[in-house]
């Protein structure tokens, strides 16, 4: 029993890692209907960019902070300058174009931070809760990942400018006639994913260890998990986040040998999808004939 | 004979010695070898995965540099021509091919990887090019039976699993062993040699392993899965980033096995360090290599000499990262065997004088330790030691240990 | 036959109807053009140049296949390097383990990887935008995975050495030469098929499925049937490529198939052109050439200027170099 709740529980910390790149995931394509690929390799480079100020002797919520608005800016730069070209290009160009993004900052982050594993600071403390099962850093990680929910919940339930964005991404000629900037929206909707993106990194890297690569895996995860809670859900993806945590766990452990882990696991979740083909929390994709 | 004969004759005779004398002097080449020049090509991953050992590759190249800048080899400078395969066996191929075929090299040297070796090893031997010093310690790389051009150079997985398995024997005989390892070739070489290094008592004393993948994010499970078992000693093979990892997670756990940590992983600063100095005491390792961060070390004439080092050539490196250090015994080993042919640069003379290294000793290996090889015996390095960390410094125990490691 | 062979070859190609000429002397002299300067190539070159080229085709086989699913079906497949995977594993099983003649492991691998493209198709019709995505996606990465687990078949983390490849005696061609030439019969009789497909019922079906799924399914079309077929005849070839390129490269592991592969062939696909023909020759030249090129251009960072590259094609041509093209030549007439 003991066992089954210490994997559970490493389940659920691994899971709000998974979750808080999904909900960045989920922020891309509510404001763009794209599955961005490079979000993973975006956060990385966030997180050495936040790494580079700590060296250079900030403390760390200041580098955190300046983080965070140099992400969001570049974040919409990006939109602006790398996706507006292919939006309204045939879909495959998109997905090319993100590719290409992601393997733009990788190189560059292995060339300019070098390929060697780094460890990086954490605000929270190492301490073992729960009579060892998780650390006051696992916590942490579910505290903020929760909080960033909230957060997105609330932004796009009770703003204005939430409200403009779900309306330019889901009717974006409607939503000019109504006078809403379209191109800022979207924009603004690369800025806080790469943002969001940002904290997940400089979150999970404490536990991950900071290296060029170290989003690559989890990236697969948490597209899963995002699709699994339903791609436009914000909530479904931390729930979705979650769940692939816990299951990948669960199944390493008593299903079948860790050298199957991740077939198993992503054969399960796409089994979840097959019954409902858009998420657990998703809503269907309907089109007019 | 009148003087002017006599002199005549002297000087056709000085002419024709003189002539063989340069023909023999400007040296017997193969092909990317000349007065001038020796071409080396590599491949190393500087991309994907496996690219944290990329930098092996870099100080390679950097060591090449200052051997250049002395005045090279024999007055003959080194070509070091070094592609990314990105850990890739088809794009390992296609490049050996290159740098054989179009580059013309002399020989491959410290080529990374079994998969990408293990594609490239029939090409090499067929076309009796020398694959030199390969950069992976599978057990494979010393048959010089079967592949008379290839060879190894670190300490193979099996002599260092042979030698913790003789520690658990002989000092924890009613061990119950858990295994975590990484999911390739490097992961199950060592189980298998641990098993193998047991014996029959291997099935009984193994209780459990649990592998992982390199795009796992953590190795949490893993660990938890194998306090489970009940086991008191854990052996874990683990590149550097889910050793600090798996230290950590058997600590917090509470957890406290008697750990074996495989040598890839144990450099202070980038493992121990990162998964907490107080959480790895205790833990034992083999090595055959002083790691730079290692306090016991840092005030030596051999460390200060590769410090000079890293910091006028190989300076995008880092002065805590092992690799930097292997590297560079790496190339100190090619040189001598460079050296050693002289003016006979040969892909059959450089193969010769490979396999005829004695007693060898480099700066950066531990002191007792050398590198011997010979026709039947393409292991350079045979030798580790145990060592145990005690929170800030590796202490070495035990005597220098040979394995053979097949 | 070869008429209408040279036809669907210039017609993929975009080279129609163009200039002066008549329309179907063009399409001869063009077609025949390219196969003879094709057979003359491997000769010009080094041997290394030969070995490249053949591995072009290869890829180029593969990326008809995903071709066929992504550009005239619509579906996005992320998976397929998986079963370039399956096909190389196949041949090199065969190969290895029960002394097949290499030239025989290709059928079971095509019809192997039909039968896992079908199987694979059947729950991708629940599945649409990034949801099929994601299943394709699966595949990719669980490959390595299963290809280390069976280790009794696939010989695990170890991977398998092949025979060297002897060319049969008497047409004194080397090893690499011999190569070129099966992979080329391989890629003429594959770019016949696709085009037939593509050009005959079945691709205006699939078009229509892709364009228009509800008002093709309203037509009477068998939207699951075709859009199953085209999974198992895109898997089909990719399989056929993959088993190619085992006999070829001489070794197969898990490493050789990691998710960059996948990836590699939506870039290749893209780039080319995903619903062309010739689109395909493109793309196996942009998979196999650009990395080397970007590793000259920058050793530092060679993975950056790749991704740039791909960038600057989808600004520059998104409906990839032979789409654009086309489409260009389109209006010029």
């Amino acid at each position: 029993m003991h066992q089954l709740s210490q994997q559970i529980f490493s389940g659920l910390a691994a899971g709000a890692i998974y979750a808080s790149l999904a909900l960045a995931l989920v922020m891309i394509y509510r404001s763009t209907e794209l599955v961005n690929f490079a979000q993973g390799e975006m956060a990385m480079f966030s997180t050495y960019v936040a790494a580079t100020l700590v060296d250079a002797g900030l403390p760390f919520w200041v580098a955190f902070l300046v983080t965070l608005l140099v992400s969001f800016l570049a974040g919409m730069a990006i939109e602006r300058v790398v996706i507006r070209p292919v939006e309204n290009a045939p879909a495959l160009a998109a997905v090319v174009v993100c590719i290409g993004l992601l393997l733009i900052f990788n190189s560059l982050a292995g060339w300019i931070f070098t390929y060697t594993v780094r460890d990086f600071p954490s605000p929270f403390p190492d301490r073992p809760v729960l009579g060892a099962l998780m650390t006051t850093r696992d916590l942490g990680v579910i505290g903020v990942t929760l909080v960033m929910l909230l957060m997105l919940f609330a932004f796009f339930r009770f703003t204005a400018t939430g409200l403009a964005m779900r309306a330019a991404a889901q009717n974006p000629d409607s939503a000019r006639l109504c006078g809403i900037p379209v191109g800022r929206m979207l924009a603004i909707g690369w800025g806080l994913a790469a943002a969001i993106g940002a904290t997940a990194g400089i979150m999970v890297a404490p536990v991950l260890f900071l290296d060029p690569n170290m989003m690559g895996g989890v990236l697969l995860y948490a597209f899963a998990g995002a699709l699994l809670g339903g791609i436009t859900s914000p909530v479904g993806a931390v729930v979705g986040g979650l769940i692939v945590g816990v299951t990948e766990n669960v199944v390493g452990t008593y299903l079948i040998a860790s050298q199957l882990k991740l077939t198993v696991a992503l054969a399960l979740i796409i089994l979840v999808l097959v019954l409902r083909p858009n998420g657990l929390f998703g809503t269907a994709i309907v089109r007019r004939v | 004979m009148t003087v002017k004969q006599s002199l005549v004759t002297g000087l056709s005779a000085a002419g024709v010695i003189l002539s063989i004398g340069l023909a023999y002097g400007a040296g017997q080449y193969g092909p990317g070898a000349s007065d001038t020049e020796i071409k080396i090509g590599n491949t190393m991953p500087y991309s994907g995965p496996a690219s944290a050992y990329g930098v092996i590759g870099k100080s390679a190249g950097a060591y090449f540099a200052m051997v250049n800048d002395q005045g090279g080899i024999n007055g003959r400078k080194i070509n070091f021509i070094s592609r990314d395969d990105g850990y890739s066996p088809p794009k390992t191929v296609e490049l050996v091919r290159q740098l054989v075929e179009q580059d013309q090299v002399l020989l491959l040297f410290l080529t990374l990887g079994t998969p990408p070796n293990t594609a490239i090893r029939p090409y090499l031997n067929d076309n009796k090019v020398p694959q030199l010093f390969v950069a992976t310690g599978a057990n494979k790389w010393n048959d010089p039976k079967h592949y008379p051009w290839t060879m190894g150079w670190l300490p193979s997985y099996g002599t260092e699993s042979h030698i913790y398995a003789s520690h658990i024997l002989k000092n924890l005989p009613n061990a119950k062993v858990a295994v975590l390892y990484q999911n390739d070739d490097f992961g199950k070489d060592y189980l298998n040699g641990l098993r193998d290094g047991l014996g029959d008592k291997a099935d009984k004393m193994i209780v459990a392993s649990q592998s992982y993948e390199t795009t796992d994010p953590t190795v949490d499970s893993q660990v938890a899965a194998l306090q489970g078992s009940g086991a008191d000693v854990l052996l874990t093979v683990a590149v550097p980033k889910f050793a600090a990892q798996s230290i950590r997670k058997v600590y917090d756990i509470g957890w406290k096995p008697t750990q074996f940590l495989t040598s890839v992983s144990n450099s202070v600063a980038l493992v121990m360090k990162a998964a907490g100095l107080e959480k790895g005491v205790g833990v034992i390792s083999a090595t055959y290599i002083k790691d730079p961060t290692d306090p016991q070390w840092q005030g030596t004439p051999e460390y200060k000499d590769w410090l000079a080092w890293m910091q006028k050539y190989n300076s995008s490196s880092s002065t805590a990262d092992v690799e930097a250090v292997i590297g560079y015994s790496y190339a100190q080993t090619m040189v001598a065997v460079l050296k050693a042919c002289g003016d006979n640069l040969t892909r059959d003379n450089v193969m010769k004088q490979a396999a005829n290294l004695h007693n060898l000793t480099l700066p950066m290996l531990l002191p007792g330790i050398t590198i011997s090889t010979g026709p039947d015996d393409y292991a350079p390095i045979k030798q580790m030691q145990l060592q145990k960390f005690d929170g800030t410094t590796w202490k070495l125990f035990g005597d220098i240990v040979s394995g053979s490691g097949s | 036959m070869m008429k209408g062979f040279t036809v669907a070859v210039a017609d993929g190609l975009g080279i129609g109807r163009y200039a002066g000429l008549r329309i179907g002397a063009w399409r001869w002299i063009g077609a025949l053009a390219l196969i003879a300067l094709a057979a003359a190539l491997p000769f010009a070159v080094s041997k290394y140049h030969a070995f490249e080229l053949t591995m072009v085709m290869i890829y180029a086989i593969a990326l008809l296949g995903l071709n066929i699913l992504t550009g005239y079906n619509g579906q996005i497949s992320l998976g397929h390097g998986g079963f370039f995977a399956a096909g190389a594993y196949t041949a090199a099983i065969l190969m290895h383990r029960y002394g097949v003649p290499y030239w025989a492991t290709v059928p079971p691998a095509a019809l192997i990887c039909f039968a896992l493209g079908v199987l694979f198709g059947l729950p991708a019709l629940r599945f649409e935008g990034p949801y099929l995505a994601l299943v394709t996606l699966a595949m990719a990465v669980a490959t390595p995975q299963l290809l280390k687990y069976f280790d009794s078949w696939t010989g695990g983390q170890q991977g398998i050495n092949l025979v060297k490849v002897q060319p049969p005696p008497g047409l004194s061609l080397d090893h690499d030469r011999w190569l070129y030439f099966l992979v080329f019969a391989v890629l003429l009789i594959a770019i016949r098929v696709a085009a037939n497909i593509v050009h005959g019922r079945t691709g205006r079906a699939l078009v229509a499925i892709r364009d228009h799924p509800i008002a093709a399914a309203a037509m009477g079309i068998p939207t699951a049937r075709y859009k199953t077929m085209a999974f198992g005849i895109s898997t089909l070839f990719t399989g056929v490529a993959g088993a190619l390129s085992a006999i070829v490269i001489g070794y197969v592991a898990p490493e050789s198939f990691s998710l960059f592969l996948s990836l590699s062939f939506l870039v290749g696909s893209a780039v080319g052109g995903i619903a062309t023909i010739g689109g395909a020759i493109v793309g196996g030249a942009f998979i196999e050439f650009v990395p080397n090129l970007a590793n000259d251009i920058s050793d530092a960072a060679p993975w950056a200027v790749y991704g740039l590259a791909m960038l600057l094609l989808m600004y520059v041509m998104p409906r990839g170099v032979v789409g654009s093209l086309a489409r260009w030549l389109d209006r010029q007439t």
